[in-house]
C-alpha cells in the first residue's frame, strides 16, 4: 500500500503533502487518477484512442506505482466478466475502453449496474463505424447512455485526472453502489498535453476514507449468498421483486445527485481544485441566450463567448458534466436565465435527427412550462475539431432564434469544412 | 498566445519533440498544449503537432490553422505537403536543410527565417537521421520563445536514459549552436 507515496513523494516531511506539476497527456492524466485511488484489480484490452492509457497502467504496475492485479484478457467482454468477480470479491477495479472495444463489452457492461457493482470504467470516447474511423467523438458513450452507468465528461485532462479518482468515491458510495464511466474526448484529451498538477497521495487517501467497496455483497465462502437469481417473469413474487430491484436502481442513479456534489465539494476544499460536478454555468446571469456544450468542445466555446461578449451578444454558456444521471434540476436552473439555446452534440440521434445533449436538454426543458426556442448543432464527429471559429458561426445561428427563426433541422458543424 | 506548428514524418518523432518543448515551457511558468494531428501513423508519412503557449491559461483544445511559426524537422516535408498553410503575416519558419536561404522558396512575408543542417549533426551523433531534439535547438535560437536550458530540463524528464539521454542533451545544444538565424522583414517580427 505504500508504493504510490513512495512514488509520488519519496521523503515524509512537507513535501510529501505538496502536489508535483506534470506534462501529460489526458491518458495518462487518467492512469495517475486511477493511481491514486489504489485499485485492487484492473483488466484491459487496447484500443484507439484508448491504448496508451492501459500501456501507462501496466507501467505504472511494473514500476510499483500501482499495487494491483493486472489482468491482459483477450477482449472487453472478458475485461468486463473479470471485473465483475473481482468487485463482488471485494476489489476496487478500473478499466478504460471506447469504440469497438466498449461495442464488443456490451453485454456483461449491461449487467454491472444491475448488480450494483461500483466501478470506474474510463470511455476515451471515440465515433462508431461505420464509415471506418479511429477518431474521437461521442457517438461510443451515447449508445450505452440507458445501460444505467454513471456518466461524467471532462473538459481539460486535469479534469480527468481529478474525475478519475473522484469516480471511485462516488461509485462505492452506499446510496449510490453504481459504476462510473469518466469520459474524456478521444484525440483531443487522450493526446493533448498540458502542465496539470499531480496531488499529493495522502491528502488523497484522506479523501478517499477506509477502502469498503462492496458491502452489500461478497463472494465469500464463510457468508454464502446467491448473485443475481432468476427474477420477474409475471407471477409470484416475480413481477414485484423485478419492479423494486429497478426501481433501486433509478434510486441510486438519482442519489448519485447529490452524492457527485458533495464528493466534488470535498475534493475541492482537500485538494484545491473546484469543479462545478454537475452543470457549469459561465458568463450566463445575464446572458440571452446560451449555447449548451459537453467535453473538450466547451474550451473553444469559452473563447469564442468572451469575443462575442466584446461585440456586444449577451450569450453564456450552460457545460453539461454530469451527463448520467441527468442533471435535470440544474439544467433547468441555467435554462430559466435564458430566451433561447443552442444545444452543440459531438455525436447523433438518428432517432429524433438532433444530437442526444439536445434531445436530452429539451427533455428537461418542458419542465419549465415555457417554449424555448433552440437549434440542435453536431460537430466534432470521427475526429473532427470545433474551433472558436466554428463556435462563433454557432452563436450567430442561435442568436437567430431570438429574432424568431426556426431551425427544422439539425446544422452540421463541419460540413462545409 | 503563440502558436506553433510543427512538420516531420512519422518515426522522426515530431510529437515526442512538441512534449519535450511542452516540458520546457511549462518549466518556464507558460501555459502549454500540445496535441497532435491524428491520423494513421505510418513510418515515413507526413505528421505534424500543434503548440500552443501563452502566459494566461488557455482554454481551446484545437488544432491550429494559423500559427504564428513553423518547425519543419525534415527537410523534404516541404515538398509531400505545404507546411505555410495558414502561417501568418510576420511568422517565423524553422527548417532543417542542407540547403541555403536563396535555395529555399519563402513565402513572402516570412519574418524570421532559422536554418540548420540537421541531419548531418543527427548522423555524426546518432549515425542515423533523427532530428527531432536537434530542431528542438534550432526552433530555441531562432525564436528565442524558450530557452536552451528549459529545453534541457524538459528532455531530462522525457523517456530518455543514460548514453541516449547525453547523445541527445549534446544534439540539442548542437541544433542550437549550428543554426543560421535570418531576420528578413524585422519590421514584421511579432513578439513572442
Amino acid at each position: 500500500m505504500t508504493t504510490i507515496e513512495k512514488a509520488i513523494t519519496p521523503d515524509i516531511d512537507d513535501s510529501h503533502y505538496q502536489s508535483k506539476t506534470l506534462v501529460c497527456d489526458g491518458n495518462e492524466a487518467a492512469a495517475w487518477g486511477v493511481a491514486l485511488a489504489r485499485p485492487d484489480v484492473m483488466a484491459i484490452y487496447p484500443i484507439t484512442p484508448q491504448s496508451s492509457l492501459v500501456e501507462y497502467l501496466s507501467q505504472f504496475v511494473a514500476e510499483g506505482i500501482i499495487d494491483a492485479e493486472l489482468m491482459n484478457v483477450e477482449g472487453e467482454h472478458s475485461v468486463m466478466s473479470a471485473l465483475q468477480g473481482a468487485a463482488l470479491a471485494g476489489a476496487r477495479t478500473y478499466t478504460a475502453t471506447c469504440g469497438p472495444g466498449l461495442a464488443f463489452m456490451f453485454e456483461p457492461y449491461i449487467r454491472t449496474p444491475g448488480l450494483r457493482l461500483p466501478m470506474v470504467a474510463s470511455l476515451v470516447t471515440r465515433d462508431t463505424l461505420t464509415p471506418q474511423c479511429v477518431w474521437g467523438g461521442h457517438q461510443d458513450a451515447m449508445l450505452v447512455k440507458e445501460a444505467g452507468w454513471i456518466q461524467m465528461y471532462c473538459e481539460t485532462v486535469q479534469e480527468v485526472l481529478d474525475t478519475t479518482t473522484m469516480a471511485f468515491r462516488i461509485g462505492e458510495h452506499p446510496d449510490v453502489m453504481l459504476p462510473v464511466n469518466v469520459n474524456s474526448d478521444g484525440n483531443y484529451l487522450s493526446y493533448g498535453a498540458t502542465g496539470i498538477q499531480l496531488p499529493a497521495a495522502p491528502l488523497v487517501d484522506a479523501f478517499m476514507g477506509e477502502k469498503n467497496v462492496n458491502w452489500h455483497a461478497a463472494l465469500d465462502p464463510e457468508r454464502p449468498m446467491a448473485i443475481d437469481p432468476l427474477t420477474g417473469g409475471a407471477g409470484g413474487p416475480g413481477p414485484s421483486m423485478f419492479a423494486n430491484y429497478r426501481k433501486s436502481q433509478c434510486d441510486g442513479m438519482q442519489n448519485a445527485l447529490r452524492v457527485i456534489e458533495e464528493t466534488h465539494k470535498d475534493w475541492g476544499d482537500r485538494i484545491g481544485r473546484y469543479y462545478s460536478p454537475l452543470v457549469e454555468e459561465y458568463r450566463l446571469d445575464d446572458a440571452d441566450y446560451a449555447l449548451v456544450t459537453i467535453g473538450s468542445m466547451t474550451g473553444a466555446a469559452k473563447d469564442a463567448v468572451d469575443l462575442a461578449r466584446d461585440q456586444g451578444e449577451a450569450v453564456g454558456i450552460i457545460k453539461i458534466k454530469t451527463f448520467r444521471p441527468f442533471p435535470v434540476e440544474a439544467i433547468n436552473r441555467a435554462l430559466s436565465k435564458v430566451k433561447a439555446i443552442g444545444v452543440v452534440d459531438r455525436s447523433v440521434n438518428f432517432g429524433w435527427n438532433c444530437g442526444p445533449v439536445y434531445q436530452e436538454t429539451l427533455a428537461a426543458a418542458q419542465r419549465l412550462q415555457r417554449f424555448l426556442p433552440s437549434a440542435s448543432f453536431i460537430g466534432g464527429l470521427a475526429g473532427s475539431d470545433i474551433t472558436v471559429e466554428h463556435f462563433s458561426q454557432v452563436i450567430e445561428d442561435t442568436a437567430q432564434l431570438l429574432k424568431g427563426h426556426h431551425y427544422d433541422e439539425p446544422i452540421w458543424i463541419n460540413r462545409n469544412d | 498566445m503563440h502558436e506553433l506548428r510543427i512538420h516531420g514524418r512519422g518515426g522522426q518523432g515530431a510529437v515526442l519533440a512538441s512534449k519535450i518543448l511542452a516540458k520546457a515551457l511549462v518549466e518556464e511558468g507558460k501555459f502549454v498544449t500540445a496535441i497532435p494531428a491524428f491520423g494513421f501513423e505510418r513510418r515515413g508519412a507526413p505528421v505534424a503537432a500543434f503548440i500552443r503557449f501563452d502566459d494566461q491559461e488557455i482554454r481551446r483544445v484545437n488544432n491550429i490553422y494559423a500559427p504564428n511559426s513553423v518547425l519543419s524537422i525534415d527537410s523534404s516535408v516541404i515538398r509531400a505537403i505545404n507546411v505555410f498553410e495558414g502561417l501568418q503575416p510576420g511568422g517565423t519558419w524553422v527548417h532543417s536543410t542542407k540547403e541555403t536561404k536563396e535555395q529555399l522558396t519563402l513565402p513572402e512575408d516570412l519574418s524570421t527565417l532559422g536554418l540548420c543542417d540537421a541531419v548531418s549533426i543527427a548522423m555524426e551523433i546518432f549515425r542515423r537521421p533523427i532530428t527531432n531534439t536537434i530542431m528542438l535547438g534550432a526552433f530555441a535560437k531562432t525564436t528565442g520563445a524558450v530557452s536552451l536550458e528549459s529545453l534541457k530540463k524538459g528532455l531530462e524528464t522525457a523517456n530518455f536514459r543514460d548514453a541516449g539521454l547525453q547523445q541527445n542533451l549534446l544534439a540539442m545544444e548542437r541544433g542550437y549552436h549550428e543554426t543560421q538565424v535570418f531576420h528578413i522583414q524585422p519590421h514584421l517580427v511579432e513578439a513572442i
